[in-house]
């Protein structure tokens, strides 16, 4: 997957530089605010988090991914998958299933219509 | 009968790929929508949160706790001694910031913070972390060379000054106390929390200066 245009790299703040918004893409607030309800409501531990996020930061670099704001978070996501696969609270399969069924969805919804989960059903 | 114009298609092939979200955004809307199923999370939670990290919860927060350190000596002592409980007094305490420490700068001390493992942060009182304290170089360098990260912030620090570094935890986390800048004696809590910043907060910036937004 190649880097949007717009990923920020990492390093100091350039203090001269417009404010940014907190989140580049409105998909890594979403997996932030799924996890930390989660841990909030206790479906999985903070300490499990931080472990599973720390080990999915450490593949993606061995893997050679650039040091980057949306490899933060798809390795973020990587982890929120992992720990809810593993807790038996959304399975991979269960998920790649419905991934696939809101990406019917989007193909077959025309442009300025609500997407609905229903458009991708069989 | 019907003709096969190729490049009519691969432009609706375009325009339909143009619709359809990244695959982790798409693949985050399928987790979303599973638990929200499943009753495991509100919509309406998810979208409080987002709205309240994008726009409400910042290092505003933050400012206020420091600049009530500068002016108020026993609320400088309750911070230093439980800030987890301190930050009650402002309503500020979060699940992330259950177990809070607060280090304070001196003439002859700098503090500085970071997650070695992930990227652990007091985001309840300190908003979302910046991209740069997610970095793997941040985190790693950090560590190894505090001087050498301070000084491509922009704080060169003199030999004299011991540098501290924090390893944030998911158990325990931390906010620097910056030093008060000369100049300011007699400002309002308002005035001083305006002239605190995010990063030195977080140790990456050290001499505040009064005057400054």
């Amino acid at each position: 997957m190649s880097a949007p245009e717009t990923d920020r790299r990492f390093g100091p703040d350039d203090r001269l530089a417009p404010d940014a918004p907190e989140f580049g893409e409105a998909w890594h607030a979403q997996v932030l605010a799924v996890a930390d309800t989660l841990i909030t409501s206790g479906q999985i531990g903070a300490g499990d988090w931080a472990a599973a996020l720390g080990a999915q930061l450490r593949l993606h670099q061995g893997e050679g991914a650039d040091d980057t704001e949306s490899n933060y978070y798809v390795a973020a996501l990587a982890a929120l998958e992992g720990l809810l696969d593993g807790g038996a609270i959304v399975s991979a399969p269960d998920l790649n299933s419905r991934r696939d069924i809101w990406a019917r969805a989007y193909v077959a919804t025309p442009h300025g219509h609500p997407v609905l989960l229903s458009a991708g059903q069989d | 009968m019907t003709s096969y114009d190729s490049d009519k298609a691969a432009k609706i092939q375009a325009h339909l790929h143009s619709h359809l979200p990244s695959e982790p955004a798409l693949r985050v809307k399928a987790l979303e929508s599973l638990l929200v199923e499943r009753g495991l999370v509100a919509s309406e939670t998810l979208d409080a949160w987002v709205e309240a990290y994008s726009e409400e919860i910042g290092p505003r927060r933050g400012a206020q706790v420091v600049a009530r350190a500068w002016v108020d000596a026993e609320f400088k002592a309750r911070l230093l001694d439980n800030a987890a409980q301190a930050i009650v007094e402002f309503g500020f305490e979060g699940n992330a910031t259950g177990d809070l420490k607060a280090v304070e700068n001196t003439a002859d001390a700098h503090n500085i913070v970071v997650c070695t493992l992930c990227s652990c942060y007091p985001f309840s009182l300190l908003g979302m972390s910046p991209p740069w304290y997610k970095s793997a170089a941040y985190r790693a360098r950090v560590v190894r060379e505090p001087r050498k990260v301070l000084a491509e912030f922009g704080v060169d620090l003199g030999d004299d000054i011991a540098v501290r570094v924090w390893d944030s935890t998911a158990e325990i986390r931390y906010l620097v106390v910056p030093q008060r800048p000369a100049g300011t004696e007699g400002w309002d809590e308002a005035a001083l929390a305006a002239i605190v910043t995010r990063n030195s907060m977080i140790g990456t910036d050290r001499e505040l200066v009064a005057g400054a937004e």
